[in-house]
């Protein structure tokens, strides 16, 4: 069976003596968005920084394109083509707009996006470039974290919460901006409290409960019942 | 009153001298919150190094340093990878204790190599050499230069802090070093390269020292703590803050010293406290602590 | 209803433990009988130095507050004690609490000052505070100024008639100086105020959020460690008989050795700066002929431990052994009655 863009194979993680992860496994194929749902705690944050890099992983337990990349540091998984947009948003605070987003191409891979064609993407961004990141609202913050993972031409994606603190029509344009995203080729892993935005955006998706996968499939096809009874371990 | 003049102006040219012995340590704070307790003792390392290349290669102090300046931004970067790196972290201890034994390490190797007698380095008229400016004021050549010096240097950090995407790269490090790895930055390269920059400096401002005063391998500690004194005053996180924290050293010394020559340091100590009561994050903060 | 009670975990057994402590204090302090003239005054200089970490460890390793200054109290005890026996005709060994007690009233505006900052900040004013006293002692000319005075022969011979009864007195001032700090210590971690400077160590915040007034802890803690710094420091410069600011307020003697000594042998635990005192003196006694090399060597040692064992040497053992000298460790014990 020819193995996906991201491979994730009984994936465990540990902050110090407590287990968050026990033997997760996923998939994503290229060109496919899949969402990551659960409650809080449930791990999904975990399972992102253990795909990015930040946390201790077994090699093979994470492989892209083949390569079993779970014990590359976190610059190196980078290199290669998976950028996280962290929790929160973590933009730098001392950079202006424009110095967030070319900070996020300083690797220079070749692809689709630039600092041009984010600001096509996000107009709100253009308007701003030279104004201090903190200055800029929740929403339009939200825009710079993506446009800055976007700058790295990344491969896959992954997007940790991006209606954290959000009004719900914010949300809906941040959400908007997906699909041409994925039309450029960028596959992504979109984590999210919010369920509804999540199974729309996302043709696949897991959830989470307590560190385990509770439930996997065709995002269209999850009943509410499935959801509920896998989300809340009922 | 003329005199006085005089002192201020003195006080204001030392000023210079004194951000350059401060200007690696602000860049190094700045970005990775490192205390250096060696930084003195490096400085005087690069006298030393100056005075070895002078001495063997028959060199005037500015080509000796051109050699000193890229071989201490080497051993910056060496020292940062191999040692420092390890230390980087929330508690203060491992820092300061690393960098307390390599002063150590500094003083003991120099006065092993050297012995304690003083030296200076050589710079031919230019040491003497004098512009009078006004009724009465005189500008000696060597310390108008030092300030001059310090001021483009400053503005040189500066333009790569804010002009580079290595700046950018020092200064998002700053912000949250955990997100710049997700950017593909190696974190350990580029705290690597920050602290050859700030060695590279360091050259810079031992070369002056050498040639201005007498020095021996035990002058260091003095030297970091009015390099301090002028980061703290100056502000945290601006480097022209960092110059005029230095300058307002230079002055409260110079007054000081002009009052009774033993109370020069110590002046500078008691307005250094002065602005830490009154004003503790600085005349020009940036960065909260 | 079961109560839930805290008791100190005390695995070697109280009297076992005692007995082995009451042993080794009457063997050090028969010394004079079995000791020279040198074996006295180095064993009096390891008690200093096992002081002055102790200290330094109760300061950084349990309050946090890291003080790169403490040379500041050595040196004003020091100078305390010459003033009030050259100037106030105070007998030599009365002077030692004297001059604690006047420094611990000096160090309450610094610690006013000093709580301003935090951190790195702090580290350097604690350093500057004491660069203040160095320079103000050399303008006191009283005093010997810079180059500084030696101990009149008229006081010296105050403390005792003999030269050898004057040793044994010294020495066991010395020794009754570092038990005394070293039984404060641990009453006082033993204490309510013990557990909280743990909190304290371990969550500032959360501690604060507890009830715990952190601020006033700290400031006990910084002035009960300033008394007995300048105790120890007057007791250092008597046995030496001579004074200079260099010497006095030297930040190499007083401070980074005594860092190095605490976290070799091992930060926030009291037998750390015990087992890295003897670190520290076995090193010194075996390579005092290589002069400049020992201390490059310490350095080396400090560095390489630092970074391959930041708990220390004793931080190594009781972390394998689980094994404490003193018995620290708490631990809660629910009552087994069922209602």
């Amino acid at each position: 069976m020819p193995e996906g863009l991201l491979q994730v194979e009984a994936l465990d993680a540990f902050y110090g003596d407590f287990q968050a992860l026990f033997g997760v496994s996923l998939r994503v194929e290229t060109g496919q968005a899949v969402a990551i749902i659960g409650a809080n705690g449930a791990g999904k944050s975990t399972l992102l920084k253990s795909i990015a890099g930040l946390m201790p992983t077994r090699p093979e337990a994470i492989r892209f394109d083949g390569a079993a990349i779970g014990a590359l540091p976190a610059h190196a998984i980078a290199a290669r083509g998976i950028t996280l947009v962290p929790e929160g948003r973590r933009l730098f605070a001392s950079l202006t707009v424009e110095e967030n987003l070319l900070i996020g191409g300083q690797l220079n891979r070749s692809g689709p996006w630039s600092l041009a064609r984010v600001y096509a993407l996000f107009p709100a961004l253009a308007e701003r470039a030279r104004m201090p990141a903190p200055s800029l609202s929740g929403g339009q913050q939200q825009m710079v974290a993506l446009g800055r993972a976007l700058m790295s031409n990344p491969r896959l994606m992954l997007c940790d919460e991006l209606s954290l603190g959000l009004a719900p029509i914010v949300v809906r344009d941040i959400y908007a901006a997906l699909p041409a995203i994925l039309a450029e080729g960028t596959s992504l892993i979109i984590v999210e409290q919010d369920i509804v935005q999540a199974l729309r955006a996302a043709s696949h998706a897991y959830c989470l409960q307590e560190g385990r996968v509770a439930l996997a499939g065709v995002a269209r096809a999850l009943t509410r019942e499935a959801i509920a009874a896998a989300y809340f371990g009922v | 009153m003329l005199d006085w003049i005089n002192v201020i102006v003195q006080g204001v040219l030392v000023g210079g001298l004194y951000a350059m012995f401060a200007a690696g340590l602000s860049l190094i704070f700045g970005i990775m919150r490192l205390v250096n307790i060696a930084h003195g003792d490096l400085i005087v390392l690069a006298a030393y190094l100056a005075l070895v290349a002078a001495q063997t290669l028959g060199i005037g102090p500015l080509p000796a340093l051109l050699i000193v300046a890229p071989l201490m931004g080497l051993i910056g970067y060496v020292l940062q990878r191999l040692v420092l790196n390890r230390t980087l972290g929330d508690d203060l201890l491992p820092p300061l204790l690393v960098t307390f034994g390599l002063s150590v390490i500094i003083q003991n190797g120099l006065l092993e190599v050297f012995s304690a007698d003083s030296r200076r380095l050589q710079a031919g008229t230019i040491e003497v050499a004098s512009f009078p400016v006004a009724e009465g004021i005189a500008i000696g050549a060597l310390p108008l230069l030092s300030f001059l010096v310090a001021v483009a240097m400053i503005a040189g950090l500066q333009f790569v802090l804010y002009r580079t995407a290595l700046g950018r790269a020092f200064r998002a490090a700053a912000d949250d070093a955990e997100v710049t790895q997700l950017m593909g930055l190696d974190n350990r390269h580029i705290f690597a390269l920050a602290m050859a920059l700030s060695l590279a400096v360091v050259a810079v401002a031992g070369v002056f020292l050498a040639v201005r005063a007498n020095f021996d391998p035990a002058i260091g500690p003095a030297r970091l703590i009015f390099g301090f004194e002028a980061v703290i005053m100056g502000g945290l996180g601006s480097l022209w803050g960092t110059l005029l924290g230095g300058i307002v050293l230079g002055v409260a010394q110079a007054i000081g010293g002009e009052i009774d020559p033993g109370w020069q340091t110590l002046a500078g100590h008691l307005v250094f406290l002065f602005v830490l009561a009154v004003r503790p994050e600085g005349l020009f903060p940036k960065v909260r602590a | 209803m079961s109560v839930p009670r805290v008791e100190f975990v005390d695995r070697a057994g109280r009297i076992r433990r005692l007995a082995l402590l009451a042993v080794v204090i009457a063997v050090l302090a028969a010394a004079p009988a079995w000791g020279g003239r040198d074996d006295l005054r180095l064993l009096a200089e390891i008690y200093a130095y096992v002081g002055l970490a102790s200290l330094w460890n109760l300061l950084a390793g349990y309050a946090g507050l890291v003080s790169v200054g403490q040379q500041a109290y050595v040196g004003l005890g020091a100078y305390l004690l010459f003033a009030l026996t050259l100037l106030a005709g105070v007998p030599p060994l009365l002077a030692i609490p004297l001059a604690g007690a006047i420094a611990a009233v000096v160090a309450l505006p610094a610690a006013v000052l000093l709580f301003r900052l935090r951190g790195h900040y702090f580290a350097i004013g604690t350093w500057i505070v004491a660069e203040v006293f160095r320079l103000l002692a050399s303008q006191a000319s009283v005093l010997g100024g810079g180059s500084g005075l030696s101990l009149p022969v008229g006081i010296v011979t105050s403390i005792a008639a003999t030269r050898q009864e004057r040793e044994f007195l010294i020495y066991w001032v010395a020794l009754a100086l570092v038990l005394l700090v070293l039984l404060v210590i641990v009453a006082l971690l033993r204490s309510r105020y013990g557990l909280a400077l743990k909190a304290i160590r371990d969550n500032e915040l959360a501690a604060l959020s507890n009830g715990i007034d952190v601020r006033a802890v700290k400031v006990i803690i910084y002035l009960v460690t300033a008394f007995a710094t300048a105790m120890i420091g007057a007791l250092i410069f008597l046995q030496k008989l001579r004074i200079s600011p260099d010497a006095a307020f030297s930040v190499n003697d007083w401070t980074a050795f005594v860092i190095f000594m605490t976290v070799i042998g091992g930060i926030g635990r009291i037998e750390g700066p015990i087992i890295g005192a003897g670190v520290f003196f076995a090193l010194r006694q075996t390579l005092a002929d290589l002069g400049t090399l020992y201390l490059l060597l310490l350095g080396t040692v400090a560095i390489v431990v630092m970074l391959r064992a930041p708990k220390g040497i004793w931080g190594l053992i009781a972390d394998r052994f689980g094994w404490q000298v003193f018995p620290l460790e708490r631990r809660v014990v629910l009552d087994e009655r069922k209602p």
